[in-house]
This record gives structure tokens, C-alpha cells and sequence, in this order.
């Protein structure tokens, strides 16, 4: 048995590769509650990775999608409510090995993946890998999802708002910038709030669908369920993981929470839309 | 299946896929997708069953079953359910067996934990170790409609105790003063006017789980994504039907299904909520008299 602090100094950086830690993870009767822990705790980093990433890239192309899909050009509307249909239609799970497939033929049409596997070279290889293939999958989908809220509170932007800025002289970029794209924050703030959680939470999936856990590097739920398979007990691993995404979701919760009371600050106290605690729904 | 397909490596382009897509094995996955609309079948009412209960907890007068009401949502929404499909079913099996094992064997020696395994005596087992393997497919789906169920149940509490609430109080106040009952208004006023109400979340939740079918294939069931990932793999020449990774058509065939299942989800529900909002006194309904009057 070893302590807490030799647990600690192998684990919590595990995750990020071998290099970082203890070259292997902890086995069969050598695993204490404290490798449990870190362990998971270590995956975390790549749930934050990917839920970080995915969202402030993808926070810039739902805003570009949800005026492409509410502009009168339809050659603008139509590839942009496409691309939202396919990824709000389809299960995320699915998106996920269709694009590991899809990128593993990148090289090369028609290509054995076994050669793949023993890694062929090429520079479109490492798009196969979780932390870019899977990452690209989490960012159109959150970006499809987020443009469909945008989409929605621009279309609900107070006539008498876009009316002022008229009155007021302000056209074009300085009419967006000024009036339409904060109210339209302000607006989709609480479901966008939402979206970051059901983000967070599907980044839980990564690891279950294709894309390989390249040297046991995994994210917290693929440690949790390596640690229940080793002891066949799933009443440790998982309730720790389950705490560990609860803390993330208020966190979330808290700054965006932050970033509300900004946007809402010109407001009367009752006026402002509270947020609530509303989160998972998976996809 | 068809006469042609004797020898296939001879057959002319089309012969050769009409056999190819007809193979026993095709028609595993032809069933898997059954599978998934059978798992969608068994779970929405199950799951609206287990939300009707868990809504009925939640605005009970006993502060126990209010207390359970709650904790149930908030446990199941607040985690990815993604860890409760992995852990309910691993639970109940374990469960399930060690109950049995203290009812079937209780002269066993020693704890049924020993280090990092689970044992229990050969007739607590579930399945039984000499049943036919039909039996522990069946088994395995039991316990994947269990998680669905458990998961998305919690889901629909919440959504139709909001849909509970949302039903104006001057209804309920109307049906006590014509001397109702507090279960006769609940069952007369309330229970038909909520529905209006609810649709709008409950077909957001059927979208979610026909979208959180493809899981299945975590639980170990031999779904449309295992039999996709199956039949694409590259076959050698040593089959019948040889050819080169065709995953990525096979996984595009997932995502259309799917796709056209949302779709025609879509269409159905929107016909629903037209013909609930019938009569209903909401800006819908309104709506509908307002046409039906011009």
C-alpha cells in the first residue's frame, strides 16, 4: 500500500501522459481509494481541455452561424441551417466515429487501418488522434447548438431596441456591435449557460466512442471506469467522478453567472434574468 | 438470399452488392435497428410512468416523499447520465445477484467481496452460467431499459412537475369551489390540462433519447453501432464478400437514420401539439379558436 502523497505525485498529472507520472496505473488489489481520487481528478484536465476549447471557438462560429441562418440571402440561410440540422439532428456519439473514420482516411482513400495503427506517418495522422479529432466533432457540435440559441434571441431582439439604434444614427457594424449583439447575449445568456453544461458533460463520452485513449491517457470517466473494472466495484469510481462533474457544473454555473449580472447591469434588480440551475440534458 | 448469390466473387457490380446487403450478418443489423425502437418503445412509457411518480413525490404533502422526489431529480440531472448508464446496470446486476445469493446459498462461508472480486455461489448467478445465450441478451437489454428508464424518468419528473405547476391555480380553485376533491380536481382539472403544457419539454426529452439510444452499444448490446463497426471493418479474401474499410459509409448510414428518425419526430410531435393545444387556454389555443371562428 502506498500513501496518499506518493498517489498524489504519480497520478494527478497521469493524464497527460507517461511522462508526467507513474508509467503504469495502479492494478488489481494495489489500488487505494487515494489512487481513485487523484487519478480522476486527473482526468479532469482533459474534460476542461476539451470543454474550454470547444466552447470559446465555438462560442465565435455559432455567433457567425446564427446570423448566416437569420440573414435574407439564402445562399447564406440555407448551408448555415444545414449545418445546424446535421449536428443537432444526429446523436453526438455517432458524430463522433463518423469523424474518427472519416479523418482516418485523410491520407488516403481506401487505406488499411491496421497500417494506420502502426502509424504511417503522414501529417493528417495526428487529426486521429482524441485531443484534435475529437475535439474539432465537440466544437461543431457545440457551435451547431449554440447558433440554434443565438438564432433564437435574435429573433427576439425588442423591435423598439433596433428602432432606437436607428433613431440614434447607428448602422452597420456599429449597430451590431452596440445593440444587437449584446442584447442578443443578454437574451440567450441562461440557455447558452445550459449549453456549456451539456458541453461539459458530453465531453464524458470522448473516450467511450472511437477515438483510442492513446497510453491510458483518458479523461475522468475513463479512469473511472478503468478503476471499476479493475475492482469490480462501482460504487467507489464512479460516485467520485460524479462528484467531481458536479463541481465543474456549479463552477460553470458560477462564472457565467458572473458574466449574467454584466450583462444584465443596466437593468432594474427584478428585471434581470436569473439563472438556474438546469443542467444535463445528453445528446 | 437470392438465387445469383452462389458465388459472389464473379458477380457483375449490382448482383454483387443486392447479395452483399443481404448477408446473414446485414441482417443482424437490420435487426439492431429494431432493437433501438424497441428500446425506444419499452422506455418512453416506462420513463413517463417513473416522471409521473417522481412529480407526484415532489408535490406531495409528506416531507419524506418529497425529500426522495427531489434527490432523485437532482442526483440523476446534475452527473453525465452517460456515467449512470455505466453504473446503474453494473449496480443492479450486482445487486440482483447478491440478494439471490443470500436467499439461495445461505450456508456460504465468507463475504461475497474477497479482495477486488464479486463472488457469489453458482446458483445466484443471473444469468444462470448454463442458460442459453438468448437469455443473457435479454438480460442485458433488461438492464439497459432499467438505466434509460431510471435516467430519463428523472428528466420527465421535473419536466412535468414544472408542467404540474404551470397549470393556472384558478382552474384548481374552480374545481374545489364546484366541491371537488382534492384527487378528483387533480384527476379531472389538472391531469387533462398539463399535458399542453409538458409537450413542449417532453418532446425535447423523446428527442434526447432517441439521440441517446446509440449508448446501448456501452452496455455491451449488440446494437446499430456495434454491427456498423462489425460489418465495415476491412474483410480480407478470406470472406466471402471482401472490401476495404467501409466504416465511414456505415457510420454515414447511422447518422442518416438518425437523422430521419429526429426528423420524422419532428413532424409527428408538431401534429401533437397542434391537436393538443386544441380548446386550451393558451396563446395556441387562441390561436386555433381565433381560425376556426374567421
Amino acid at each position: 500500500m502506498r500513501s496518499c502523497g506518493e498517489s498524489f505525485e504519480g497520478l494527478i498529472l497521469r493524464a497527460l501522459g507517461r511522462e508526467y507520472g507513474d508509467r503504469l496505473l495502479p492494478r488489481g488489489l494495489d489500488i487505494t481509494l487515494c489512487d481513485q481520487v487523484f487519478l480522476i481528478a486527473s482526468g479532469l484536465l482533459w474534460n476542461l481541455y476539451y470543454a474550454l476549447l470547444a466552447l470559446s471557438v465555438g462560442f465565435l462560429l455559432a455567433t457567425a452561424l446564427a446570423f448566416a441562418k437569420a440573414s435574407p440571402l439564402g445562399w447564406l440561410r440555407r448551408p448555415a441551417a444545414g449545418f445546424i440540422f446535421l449536428f443537432r439532428g444526429s446523436p453526438l456519439f455517432i458524430q463522433f466515429f463518423f469523424a474518427y473514420e472519416a479523418l482516418s482516411l485523410l491520407p488516403r482513400t481506401g487505406i488499411e487501418v491496421n497500417l494506420l495503427l502502426v502509424s504511417i506517418t503522414v501529417e493528417t495522422q495526428w487529426m486521429t488522434r482524441a485531443w484534435a479529432g475529437a475535439l474539432l466533432v465537440l466544437l461543431l457540435n457545440t457551435a451547431a447548438y449554440s447558433a440554434e440559441i443565438f438564432h433564437g434571441a435574435l429573433q427576439s431582439i425588442p423591435k423598439g431596441d433596433l428602432e432606437a439604434a436607428d433613431a440614434y444614427g447607428l448602422s452597420g457594424f456599429a449597430r451590431f456591435r452596440r445593440v444587437i449583439w449584446p442584447t442578443m447575449l443578454r437574451l440567450a445568456w441562461p440557455s447558452y449557460t445550459n449549453e456549456a453544461i451539456f458541453l461539459l458533460h458530453a465531453t464524458a463520452l470522448v473516450y467511450f466512442s472511437a477515438f483510442p485513449a492513446w497510453q491510458q491517457m483518458g479523461d475522468a470517466l475513463y479512469y473511472a471506469r478503468y478503476f471499476a473494472d479493475q475492482t469490480f466495484n462501482p460504487f467507489v469510481a464512479y460516485p467520485i467522478a460524479g462528484a467531481y462533474f458536479v463541481l465543474l457544473t456549479l463552477l460553470i454555473i458560477f462564472c457565467f453567472g458572473l458574466v449574467n449580472r454584466r450583462l444584465n447591469r443596466h437593468l432594474p434588480r427584478e428585471a434581470r434574468a436569473r439563472l438556474r440551475f438546469r443542467p444535463q440534458y445528453i445528446r | 438470399m437470392f438465387t445469383f448469390c452462389t458465388d459472389p466473387s464473379v458477380l457483375p457490380q449490382w448482383q454483387w452488392f443486392a447479395c452483399y446487403l443481404t448477408t446473414n450478418t446485414h441482417f443482424a443489423l437490420y435487426r439492431s435497428v429494431l432493437v433501438v425502437l424497441l428500446l425506444l418503445a419499452l422506455v418512453a412509457p416506462l420513463a413517463l410512468g417513473l416522471g409521473m411518480l417522481g412529480a407526484l413525490a415532489m408535490r406531495s404533502g409528506s416531507f419524506l416523499l418529497r425529500g426522495i422526489g427531489t434527490v432523485y431529480v437532482s442526483m440523476v440531472r446534475g452527473v453525465p447520465d452517460i456515467i449512470f448508464f455505466l453504473f446503474v446496470p453494473f449496480a443492479i446486476d450486482q445487486l440482483v445477484e447478491y440478494i439471490l445469493h443470500r436467499l439461495r446459498c445461505p450456508d456460504w462461508e465468507g463475504s461475497v467481496w474477497r479482495g477486488n472480486d464479486f463472488v457469489v455461489c453458482a446458483e445466484a448467478k443471473v444469468p444462470l452460467s448454463t442458460s442459453p445465450a438468448w437469455v443473457h441478451d435479454l438480460w442485458g437489454f433488461t438492464l439497459a431499459v432499467v438505466a434509460f428508464a431510471i435516467v430519463f424518468g428523472a428528466f420527465a419528473a421535473n419536466t412535468l412537475h414544472g408542467a404540474m405547476t404551470a397549470v393556472p391555480k384558478a382552474q384548481i380553485e374552480t374545481a374545489e369551489a364546484y366541491g371537488m376533491t382534492r384527487p378528483q380536481a387533480f384527476r379531472r382539472v389538472l391531469m387533462p390540462q398539463m399535458w399542453v403544457y409538458a409537450l413542449p419539454g417532453l418532446s425535447n426529452l423523446w428527442m434526447i433519447l432517441t439521440k441517446a439510444t446509440p449508448l446501448l452499444f456501452l452496455l455491451g448490446i449488440q446494437d446499430i453501432v456495434f454491427w456498423a463497426r462489425e460489418l465495415g471493418g476491412a474483410k480480407t479474401s478470406l470472406f466471402a464478400y471482401p472490401h476495404a474499410d467501409w466504416r465511414v459509409w456505415y457510420f454515414l448510414g447511422v447518422l442518416v437514420f438518425y437523422l430521419a428518425l429526429t426528423w420524422i419526430s419532428q413532424k409527428v410531435l408538431d401534429r401533437v401539439m397542434i391537436r393538443l393545444s386544441r380548446g386550451q387556454a393558451t396563446a395556441a389555443g387562441e390561436a386555433q379558436r381565433r381560425a376556426a371562428r374567421a
